[in-house]
């Protein structure tokens, strides 16, 4: 058969093939390594021209067994685990899986810790939604966006080096408070750059928000109803940006987050747009709960007094018989944690994060179970795309924010 | 039975008037509420403690290998009602020997992903479930990783 060259032969193949073909499908792989699924996922598309019939999920790629390694580590080793889950929002996964392990040693968290904590994990969900707001424009096509989120995350990972000597795998948070003390200057740095930030956060509206491009290619787009959300395990800014105000930290607060004044946004089209004005609005909020964290920090320890539990501080072990018998006997064996089972729950920026830790009494845990915010998430995109148009996918699952590693642990 | 100091608490006490033999026990510790109910019952259970008691969400489905002991699996649902604000923990008991339950995929459809993915780690089957298979691990993936009978490292030969 030739092929056809000029127009009028074009169209005199397209007037031939179709009545023959009838409706056009197709199936469609996309992924495990297109740019846009942010890691590894597949998604396998049944297509009828550029419409999707049916959407099936493949996921796995990134599985790498951490639940079971949770078995042969010890409650303190383990927190280097967590933050190889969600390695975009490190510290929340340190603070879900600490705030269990404590609630199970029934262990009371000096003041200074919990606002450190409060104000490192606020600084995370800066991290997470610019790293979110820059991937999902510059898949929309807005591709400066990226720069400029890029250039304050680099600011927030400074800070982060800065606390824990780490830009991403942070673990400073430990069971019992933090890993080091607090860097002499943190106030500065951490002054320096929330001055700046809502001047940038405006910037990025001003980039998008009134965009006709933007709103063309969000609004209306990726619509589920809140019904459909919760009984398909959607959490975190997806269900405010359908109207429910659902917020750990409001309706369970950890961590002394009651102590903190701040809004949950919500919008109510539960669009694109819609997410994305949502989670405009959570930075801006967090940086509110950051200034306060920074202004009031309380003064005291970063650590619990539990000497069974913390290690002691280095001049005393090496001054005091006990105390590096205490600091011998936790680094090699561990703590010990009283037999039970609780199940912790955050606000990550992704959604709900919960933590269920079982403990027979030794010290390592018997399970962990992780209910990452992510795979709850993902089993509603079949139901977000079916009946859509193929270009729309991008930005429907962009607006979801998941991350690879938090699916499949 | 429903112990005694568990009378108090409404989600309790109104899970036993609903079926008195969905109950098998249940604790009240470190403020979260565990029941645990017969695995024949945990269909009717969960539908009761959806539409009735208000617990719109199944926030997870997992298993705890208790190995040796039999029955072997405690397989565990969180659920999550929020209005008013509270949590749950329901609990069967299910035994080694080819471990069955009945799937909860009718009463809440995120519990689709759940499952499989206790059948993937854990080889538990659900009866019902739309369509069970390997989620996290690769198909023909020999063995069930989280049972405590699985070796931690070490390849196999």
């Amino acid at each position: 058969m030739s092929v056809p060259e000029t127009p009028e032969q074009m169209a005199a193949a397209a007037e031939g093939a179709q009545p023959q073909s009838g409706p056009r499908r197709m199936v469609l792989n996309m992924g495990p390594q297109h740019p846009s699924t942010h890691g590894v996922l597949r998604l396998v598309l049944d297509l009828d021209g550029e419409n999707i019939v049916t959407c099936q999920l493949d996921i796995g790629y990134l599985h790498t067994g951490i639940e079971k390694e949770f078995e042969v580590k010890t409650y303190q080793q383990a927190v280097t685990l967590t933050d190889r889950v969600d390695y975009l929002a490190p510290l929340s996964m340190n603070l879900g899986y600490c705030l269990a392990v404590e609630k199970l040693l029934e262990l009371e968290i000096p003041p200074r810790a919990q606002w450190m904590r409060v104000m490192l994990t606020e600084l995370t969900r800066l991290n997470s939604h610019l790293v979110w707001l820059g991937t999902h424009a510059l898949d929309i096509g807005a591709m400066s966006m990226f720069l400029y989120c890029f250039r304050e995350r680099e600011d927030i990972l400074r800070i982060f080096e800065m606390f824990s000597g780490q830009r991403m795998m942070t673990s400073y948070f430990r069971i019992g408070g933090l890993a080091l003390e607090p860097p002499r200057g943190w106030q500065e740095r951490v002054k320096k750059f929330i001055d700046v930030f809502p001047s940038r956060i405006d910037e990025y509206e001003d980039l998008l928000t009134e965009n006709r491009i933007w709103m063309g290619r969000t609004r209306g787009v990726g619509v589920m109803t809140l019904e459909d959300m919760l009984d398909l395990g959607v959490t975190g800014p997806m269900l405010r940006a359908a109207g429910l105000k659902i917020d750990a930290r409001k309706d369970e607060p950890y961590s002394s987050y009651e102590k903190f004044d701040f809004e949950v946004p919500t919008r109510t089209e539960s669009d694109v747009y819609a997410r994305y004005q949502v989670r405009m609005e959570e930075m801006r909020q967090s940086v509110r709960i950051v200034r306060q964290a920074m202004d009031g920090m309380p003064s005291g320890p970063w650590k619990a007094e539990d000497q069974h539990v913390v290690l002691p501080d280095r001049e005393k072990m090496k001054t005091q018989m006990e105390a590096l018998i205490y600091h011998f006997k936790i680094v090699t064996e561990g703590f010990r944690v009283p037999a039970g089972e609780v199940y912790q729950t955050i606000e990550s920026p992704r959604g709900e994060l919960g933590f269920y830790v079982v403990s027979d009494g030794g010290p390592k845990p018997y399970r962990v179970h992780m209910r990452t915010p992510s795979f709850g998430n993902l089993q509603a995109v079949p139901k977000m795309v079916e009946g859509i148009m193929i270009a729309n996918v991008i930005a429907s699952i962009g607006s979801m924010d998941f991350v690879l590693g938090d699916t499949d642990r | 039975m429903l112990p005694d100091n568990l009378r108090e608490h409404p989600v309790a006490a109104a899970v036993e008037a609903f079926d008195a033999d969905a109950v098998r026990g249940g604790k009240y510790d470190r403020k979260e509420l565990t029941l645990e109910t017969p695995p024949a019952k945990i269909v009717s259970v969960c539908g009761f403690l959806k539409y009735d008691q208000k617990f719109v969400r199944l926030s997870t489905v997992t298993a705890v290998d208790r190995f040796p002991e039999e029955p072997r699996f405690e397989v565990v649902y969180h659920l999550h009602a929020i209005e008013p604000q509270q949590r749950l923990r329901l609990k069967c008991r299910v035994r080694g020997e080819d471990p069955v339950i009945e799937s909860v995929t009718s009463v809440w459809r995120s519990a689709d992903w759940y499952e499989r993915e206790v059948f993937d780690l854990f080889g538990i089957k659900f009866v019902n479930h739309p369509d069970l298979r390997r989620i996290l691990l690769p198909d023909d993936w020999k063995g069930h990783p989280l049972r405590k009978d699985y070796p931690v490292t070490g390849t196999r030969v």
